[in-house]
């Protein structure tokens, strides 16, 4: 069994120490014994708005994260796209291609760190039915997607060095995945579990990307992206199989995925 | 076990060695180590970081002893790495800083305990209902932004309950300048324990002025900028009860001497025999860099370093819950302020000291808005709501 999943010495609930947990709850209760107890005389004095009235006030207040870059000239799809709708769908689209190429190449870097962890595995740190030759299978095809999209990219004449908002905004949500999976203690069914949040919204990612493409008439570019969402489909059933396999390995789970 | 100062070389300098490898061990378990070993290293990063700070201060101040310093400043700075590199990445900025504050609370209650001087005590435990209500703030804070009980970090030991409010700790500076012991009569264990208060209120003030602006949350943004300000106003608080006429070498004397007695301190009470290891290694480079420096003070000052050290280190200082202290000096002392130097009931405070905090809050209050109507409770405020409803 993976290390992680034995019971241990867990000190963090209070069940760990009952009577200095009790105490705890006492003395709350000692010391903020009155109905207003988090108000203090001096706040009543001034006007203290709540979390969520701050929270209010700067999302009123404050600017989007960045703009999406203006291509140099403007061709294909894109040019016609300017002329739709105030050039709207051409903003969402370049916007969404940006995102979509940082996440695969993330995505990428991602999937080596889990090679790496593969390839280190023994008894104590089991990669149970996960496979190096397949994770590099796909870390080559998020690679392969990353290309395909730098080269649309240019070919619309927008720049595929540039970030996007979107692509920046994903690429928080991924600082704790990266988190996960670079850290040498956690598990393969613990990356495994982050690996199909990724490849979920990677799925769900791409199908809005065919759809701004077929909004745009981007015929070749549609056919580009059914290709590449029918790899990431294969994906989320690979890690979800594998995930399962490690969480149930008596059997139990998803019916095991060819490759 | 008593550590004579005297007869002690410890480790030699030139064997005060460290490869990447070792600089980067294992970390600790959040979730299996004992709280007070995340406290021990917090508050040793602390010691390290402020050791390093001062030796380059002495260095920009004094050609003579460059050499010296940079030796033992390399040392230093090395051993501050491979503690606070024990610090594991799943902690949240947030958790790391329900860890400082558990420190800022046990030390320093366990430090006003101990102290001989009885107005140093004070002004330790006039600081340490400050740090308590920042663990409050914070504890709501992580609670509301990250839906996560602070008590996971605490382990029990320490109250999450309100101190002296946040919003009141606002002072004008000179409201925060303390008397200084005197060099010549003070206790050593004084002169330690205000390098080591101070040193862990530098380091609380640095990592939240670093973490502050990585939140994007504006409430949290918010509540780092306030609580930032109260460690600052700690930093000279604790600062300014040092006495400003010990020369330079006599600092570094007690500055060396006080990492020693640390290092110490945390051997004494260590529970995990890995981290113990660390802390017996580094009290005998501790050994070591007092020694030299000890001979530097012969050299330079014509003066035995007797007349500033104690033969042996003193007590170890405790690592445990300080409950029933806090809530004492929380029951009797949480209406204290401070005109100037001296203690006063809050309706004495100056007037400079009440114009400055009507002003710094008059566009709203972050620690009072963070915490409405916050309570702690096992699991998070959202069991208790549960909790309610179902009774």
């Amino acid at each position: 069994m993976e290390k992680a999943a034995e019971m241990g010495k867990n000190r963090t609930g209070i069940d760990m120490s009952p009577a200095q947990s009790e105490e705890m709850l006492r003395g709350g209760q000692e010391f903020t014994g009155s109905q207003d107890y988090s108000r203090t005389a001096e706040a009543a004095d001034i006007e203290t708005p709540d979390m969520v009235a701050i929270d209010t006030q700067y999302i009123q207040e404050s600017d989007p994260v960045g703009s999406v870059p203006m291509p140099g000239t403007l061709r294909g799809v894109l040019k016609t796209g300017k002329k739709k709708a105030g050039g709207h769908n051409a903003e969402v689209f370049l916007n969404k291609l940006g995102e979509r190429l940082a996440y695969e190449r993330s995505g990428v870097r991602l999937y080596e760190s889990v090679i790496t962890k593969c390839e280190a595995a023994d008894d104590l740190h089991p990669a149970g039915p996960v496979t190096v030759e397949e994770l590099r299978h796909i870390r080559d095809e998020e690679a392969e997607h990353f290309l395909m999209l730098k080269e649309a990219m240019v070919a619309l004449g927008a720049d595929p060095t540039a970030q996007t908002p979107d692509a920046d905004v994903s690429g928080v949500a991924a600082m704790g995945m990266q988190q996960v999976l670079n850290d040498p203690r956690t598990t393969m069914s613990q990356c495994l579990e982050v690996l199909l949040s990724i490849e979920l919204t990677d799925n769900a990612a791409w199908e809005l990307l065919i759809m701004l493409a077929e909004g745009l008439k981007a015929d070749d570019l549609v056919e580009q992206f059914q290709q590449a969402l029918t790899q990431e489909e294969e994906h989320v059933q690979r890690i979800r199989s594998w995930y399962e396999e490690m969480m149930m390995p008596e059997g139990g789970g998803r019916k095991k995925v060819k490759h | 076990m008593a550590i004579k100062l005297f007869d002690n070389k410890g480790t030699r300098l030139d064997q005060q060695k460290f490869t990447w490898k070792d600089l980067v061990q294992k970390p600790i378990s959040k979730l299996d180590d004992d709280a007070f070993t995340r406290v021990r290293v917090i508050l040793m990063n602390g010691i390290e970081q402020q050791a390093n700070r001062f030796q380059h201060l002495c260095s920009q101040m004094n050609g003579e002893l460059r050499k010296p310093l940079a030796q033992v400043r390399r040392v230093e700075h090395h051993q501050q790495t491979m503690i606070n590199w024990l610090l594991s990445g799943d902690h949240s900025p947030i958790e790391t800083t329900i860890g400082y504050e558990q420190v800022a609370i046990e030390v320093t209650a366990a430090v006003a305990q101990q102290e001989p001087d009885e107005y140093l005590a004070q002004v330790y435990r006039f600081g340490l209902l400050e740090d308590f209500d920042h663990m409050y703030r914070y504890s709501a804070l992580l609670d509301r932004v990250e839906g996560k009980d602070a008590n996971n970090i605490l382990q029990s030991y320490t109250d999450i309950i309100p101190g002296r409010p946040t919003i009141v700790e606002h002072r004008h500076p000179l409201d925060d300048l303390r008397d200084h012991y005197d060099r010549a009569t003070a206790e050593p264990i004084s002169k330690m324990n205000a390098l080591t208060i101070m040193s862990g209120e530098y380091q609380t003030r640095d990592y939240y002025m670093n973490i502050g602006p990585t939140f994007a949350d504006p409430v949290a943004r918010l509540l780092y900028a306030e609580i930032a300000s109260i460690e600052e106003q700690h930093v000279t608080q604790y600062g300014s009860i040092i006495d400003p006429n010990e020369t330079m070498l006599e600092k570094w004397l007690l500055y060396e001497a006080n990492e020693a007695y640390n290092y110490y301190s945390c051997m004494e009470s260590e529970t995990n025999a890995r981290i113990k290891a660390i802390w017996e290694r580094f009290l005998d480079y501790e050994l070591g860099h007092l020694n030299l420096v000890m001979e530097l003070f012969k050299k330079h000052e014509k003066r035995d370093p007797a007349e500033i050290l104690p033969e042996t280190l003193p007590d170890p200082i405790p690592y445990q819950s300080q409950r029933e202290f806090v809530r004492e000096t929380l029951r009797d002392e949480v209406d204290l302020s401070a005109a100037g130097p001296t203690f006063v009931d809050k309706s004495e405070e100056s007037d400079a000291t009440r114009a400055y905090r009507k002003h710094i809050n008059s566009e709203g209050s972050p620690s009072e808005a963070v915490a409405e109507n916050y309570l702690w409770h096992p699991g998070t405020e959202l069991s208790r709501k549960a909790a309610d409803k179902a009774a």
